[in-house]
């Protein structure tokens, strides 16, 4: 399942409400990702969150099915805010979920990767000196990578 | 043909979106990349270094040598920096 939305989330009750009534699933992984309060020693005021909204539906949809093909997955979850976000607080919700632990651990680590890669967010950061536009990172391309048969 | 811009792309060529006719040797991406940076000093400063931008025609990542419809929805945006 897969939300893109402004406000914040529960993230017990959404782990609750996607593990409900299946009785197969024997672990669950996840992830979240929180707006910090430095990047390069610059202090950060928040940041804005813009997408492309259709677009943005669209990777994460595809990123979830190709989860799905990898590994025997009960149920998972995608959630990414967008908007004006101060420090602490929440960004993105990734959860499996799967009979083994195995498969909801790596198939969080998979997602959470390819969403960064993938899916059209770009980060605003608010520093002193005031609007900075979040630079990609070699090392999310390069982890991303590393899911890619050769 | 419609065409949208996000970012710092969106920042510096002033405005979100708008609807074009490139003329008819823009055939590609490649080619409409070449024709948008002529359009202006907002443009050409956007897309001086096409390493950084990032092409979706239809919500889907394409390469330059993609070939163009004139109902396509192309987006412009930098390297994406989710998650």
């Amino acid at each position: 399942m897969i939300r893109v939305q402004r406000e914040d989330f529960d993230i017990g009750a959404e782990i609750a409400k996607l593990t409900a009534d299946n009785r197969r699933i024997g672990g669950v992984a996840s992830f979240i990702g929180l707006v910090r309060d430095m990047a390069g020693g610059a202090a950060i005021g928040a940041m804005t969150l813009e997408h492309y909204p259709g677009m943005t539906e669209k990777k994460l949809a595809e990123i979830e099915s190709e989860a799905c093909r990898r590994w025997p997955l009960d149920a998972s979850l995608i959630i990414h805010r967008y908007g004006r976000l101060e420090p602490g607080e929440r960004i993105v919700l990734v959860v499996t979920a799967s009979a083994h632990r195995e498969a909801a651990l790596a198939s969080c680590a998979f997602l959470i990767d390819w969403l960064k890669t993938e899916a059209p967010f770009w980060k605003l950061e608010e520093t002193e000196t005031g609007g900075k536009w979040v630079e990609a990172r070699e090392g999310d391309a390069a982890a991303a990578k590393r899911w890619v048969a050769d | 043909m419609k065409i949208l811009y996000f970012a710092w792309l969106r920042a510096k060529i002033g405005f979100a979106e708008e609807r074009v006719d490139p003329p008819a040797e823009v055939t590609d991406v490649a080619a409409l990349l070449r024709w948008l940076q002529g359009r202006g000093p907002g443009f050409a400063a956007a897309l001086q270094d096409l390493s950084v931008v990032r092409v979706a025609v239809n919500q889907d990542y394409v390469k330059p040598g993609h070939r163009l419809n004139r109902d396509d929805e192309v987006a412009l945006f930098p390297p994406v920096t989710g998650g």
